[in-house]
């Protein structure tokens, strides 16, 4: 053993690492990425690592390993689930050999996501066990312990943290190489019995699932992690229990352990409801507070038994509004929620007394980053069409971020690679508006091929606009299908996006540079004109990836001071200082954009200049650590 | 030691690597540690922070209002924003200079960090205010306001780390060609008073 600092995704994947995993596969999503990316890195040699094209793909991939009896997990975001549904649903039904781990990373609040779904619902409906850890330490041996349960009940499990658990660090104790588990899969062996469903099989099974469940309910009443905790002399007659799991769990033992213990029930095993210790925990109780995120699983849970066992205590939670029903706890809005409970009156909201209340605060919504190539596509299709009747449907990855004033260019956005489906649907009951649909190279791979064989089989009018950036930007760049590279170090053949539309038969497909202004005006202009399906693909790297050749800057006694660059792009490199237009050039990659919409030419490259008098900055590349860019705000200009 | 810290600022500015040093630091010490930071959608020029928490019988990597020792802020605003964090008594370090955002930019609103610095030395028993824009250029070299501001924590003595040992971090850290610029700017505040704006 020894201590390292992770984030809770790290300890996953060092704890599927250490538990002998021999496969892993996944689709990026925040907040789940970072456990597949850590796994490429410390696996061991004998480890087989893919990001998969979608989840569906990833869970199937998993899940054939885990038929030969090899132990494998399947990693993905909440909403990324609803894609792998479908074999999760039979996978169930049909069972596994070896152990499988099915990580889905929820996020209340939602930080990053188009849902606050919760999957503990998810294991209930799909009837798979599901682990449900409070921290990164506890995430990293549960991850193992998860593996000998689904080997034992035969069973895929769901390891699901959230995203304050997956993104928290802590100094973890893990252990060595030498105390790894190695795992050999025994091979498939052919029985179609077993392997193939049908009815009958379906049938049959149901019925040992339920039976198992039964007995996984037992087990777990006395998993460890599972626990009560017990209150203290001075609390020990009081008739009133806490219920919490996942980070509100640390959140209310925090508060307890500041305001004196209460008896504490923390449930790490949602499904199957560990009933016998839930009954030890109601015992002798009056009321309940139930502190979770998402949706009121403990509460129900715990309002079920109180109903089958006639007790009488009162369940309180989010259904009788004592805790918030949307968005994620906080350390505070836990506190509160205790206090209130033992209070047993309501407080009223603290007013915070501030005699000096605070300045307004600036607005810092999330943007298109400087330079970002999107920002031009989106830009070439605004002025190509200014004036006709349109709609522009989007799609999730930064490109989302297209939405915003001044660009305005998102007017739809569901789901990754709903924005076909939707330009489809609005072009068949309005014929007199163009249609176009937005989608990146990652999402396009991921889940806009069959939108795209949908419409030209349907006879649909639309234009398809790829937003090709040689990466999937949003979740950490991330390698796909059409960047030539795997999670295993090889180097392959790159699938061409403008190959696959003309193989499903798209008479035009166009590929342009974005950041040429008027080539890609010109472009969309003459594609939106054609007839049925037709495709633009604009190809610029993503900045954030590529070395910026040099920045712009405002040759003042040129500019007009018309603002036409700032109010028309949204740039975060162009600001007002003093009253002008000017270029901060930490932030400029010198996309040229500005430069070619500036009606007097006053946005030049920038000659190497001198930061200070006598002081020449240096052009080290950006320091980048951990992914995360380091750009300077301190000011200086640099090329 | 017991100790609450918050980082905050808006996201590129380096409080990720900045609270990883913090961190390797205080493990080096053998003292337990826990964070949390902003990653995802919010991140591209928007408000982040970081939770950092150090010592024993730590349960949750989030931090409750009212409860941080130290709070080092990389833009005034995004100071301001998170004051609410700040124990009473406790220490703030912050950054004099603004980053405008896009939306100030396009609507011609009006933000300044003089004013925010301004409110910060109002509310603020314990406040430094580092000019880390002469410090950048004094140092010809514009990416180092992370480490700038840990010299600054450090001169303050509420972070409860020497010089040494958020050295030690950097070495473990960072590329090498990067250790002697990095060395000089932790060093940049040691013995000046701070400039106020």
């Amino acid at each position: 053993m020894h201590k390292e600092f992770l984030m809770g995704n790290e300890a996953i994947a060092l704890g599927a690492i250490a538990a002998g995993v021999n496969l892993v596969s996944g689709y990026p999503g925040t907040p789940s990425s970072e456990v597949l990316e850590t796994v490429a890195k410390r696996r061991t040699k004998d480890v087989y690592v893919e990001w998969s094209v979608n989840e569906k793909a990833a869970l199937e991939v998993a899940a054939g390993a885990a038929y030969t009896g090899a132990r494998s997990m399947v990693t993905m975001k909440q909403v990324g689930l609803n894609v792998a549904s479908d074999p999760l649903m039979s996978l169930e039904y049909v069972g596994i050999k070896g152990g499988m781990v099915v990580l889905v990373a929820d996020d209340p609040g939602p930080i990053s996501s188009q849902t606050e779904q919760d999957t503990r619902h998810f294991a209930t409906f799909s009837k798979l066990p599901c682990f449900d850890p409070t921290s990164a330490q506890e995430a990293y041996e549960m991850v193992q312990e998860a593996f000998e349960y689904s080997e034992k009940y035969g069973t895929p499990v769901f390891l699901r943290p959230t995203t304050r658990v997956c993104h928290g660090y802590a100094s973890i104790d893990v252990k060595d190489t030498e105390e790894y588990t190695v795992h050999t899969a025994e091979g498939f062996v052919k029985d179609s019995n077993r392997w193939v469903i049908f009815p009958r099989l379906s049938y049959q099974n149901h019925i040992k699932i339920e039976e198992r469940n039964v007995k996984l309910a037992e087990a777990f009443s006395v998993y460890p992690k599972n626990k009560i905790y017990l209150a203290d002399e001075k609390n020990a007659a009081l008739k009133k229990g806490i219920a919490a799991s996942g980070i509100s769990f640390t959140y209310a033992l925090e508060t307890l352990e500041e305001m004196g213990m209460t008896r504490l029930f923390k449930v790490a095993t949602p499904h199957p409801f560990p009933e016998k210790l839930a009954l030890e925990f109601l015992d002798g109780l009056d009321e309940v507070l139930c502190i979770e995120e998402l949706d009121p699983v403990l509460e129900r849970e715990l309002t079920y038994l109180c109903g089958k066992y006639h007790l009488p205590v009162k369940i309180y939670g989010k259904l009788t509004s004592h805790v918030a029903n949307a968005g994620e706890n906080t350390r505070d809005s836990v506190h509160k929620n205790i206090t209130e409970f033992l209070a047993e009156s309501k407080q009223a909201d603290a007013v915070e007394q501030i005699d000096l209340p605070a300045p307004a605060l600036p607005i810092r919504p999330p943007v298109l980053c400087a330079g970002c190539p999107h920002r031009a596509s989106f830009y070439a299709v605004k002025a190509a069409m200014k004036g006709r009747k349109t709609i522009f449907c989007g799609d999730i990855g930064c490109y989302t971020l297209g939405n915003a004033m001044p660009l305005d260019m998102v007017d739809t956005c569901l789901c990754m690679g709903a924005g076909l489906g939707i330009a489809q649907g609005v072009g068949h009951m309005e014929p007199d508006t163009t249609c176009f649909a937005f989608v990146g190279d990652s999402t396009f791979f991921a889940s806009a091929i069959t939108g795209v064989v949908n419409a030209v089989y349907n006879q649909a009018e639309m234009t398809l606009v790829v937003l090709d950036n040689s990466t999937t930007a949003m979740t950490g760049h991330q390698p796909h299908p059409g960047t030539g590279k795997t999670m295993m170090g090889d180097v392959v053949q790159k699938i061409n996006i403008e190959a696959v539309l003309c193989g499903i038969g798209l008479k035009t497909v166009e590929t342009v540079d974005p950041l040429d202004y008027k080539a890609a005006v010109d472009c969309v202009k003459r594609v939106a004109d054609e007839p049925g399906v037709k495709a633009i693909i604009f190809k610029s790297p993503c900045i954030a990836v590529s070395k910026p050749e040099h920045s712009m800057c405002v040759a003042s006694e040129k500019c007009i001071n018309c603002k036409k660059c700032i109010c028309e792009l949204g740039c975060p490199a162009l600001v007002i200082q003093d009253g002008k237009v000017s270029i901060e050039a930490s932030l400029c990659t010198g996309c040229t954009l500005c430069a070619q919409l500036c009606p007097t030419g006053a946005i030049q490259k920038r000659e190497p200049v001198k930061c200070m008098p006598g002081k020449e900055v240096k052009t080290e590349p950006a320091d980048t650590v951990d992914g995360v860019q380091n750009n300077c705000t301190g000011g200086c200009s640099h090329e | 030691m017991n100790k609450n810290i918050v980082l905050c600022g808006v996201g590129g500015q380096g409080t990720v690597l900045a609270s990883k040093l913090i961190a390797a630091a205080a493990m080096k010490k053998g003292i337990p540690v826990m964070s949390a930071e902003t990653i995802g959608m919010a991140h591209r020029g928007g408000s982040v922070f970081s939770h950092i928490r150090l010592g024993e019988n730590l349960h949750s990597p989030m931090i409750a209002k009212g409860t941080a020792d130290l709070v080092i802020g990389f833009e005034p605003g995004e100071t301001v924003r998170m004051l609410p964090y700040l124990k009473e008594g406790g220490q703030v370090i912050v950054s004099s200079r603004e980053i405008m955002p896009v939306t100030a930019t396009l609507s011609g609103t009006d933000y300044n960090g003089e004013d925010m610095t301004a409110y910060l030395e109002k509310r603020v028993e314990n406040l430094l205010v580092a000019d880390t824009e002469k410090a950048c250029t004094e140092l010809g070299f514009a990416k180092v306001l992370n480490i700038l501001l840990l010299g600054a924590a450090i001169q303050s003595g509420a972070l409860g780390l020497t010089e040494e040992e958020i050295q030690g971090a950097v070495r473990e850290r960072l590329p090498e060609k990067f250790h002697e610029l990095n060395f000089r700017a932790l060093r940049y505040f040691a013995g000046k008073s701070f400039h106020k704006e």
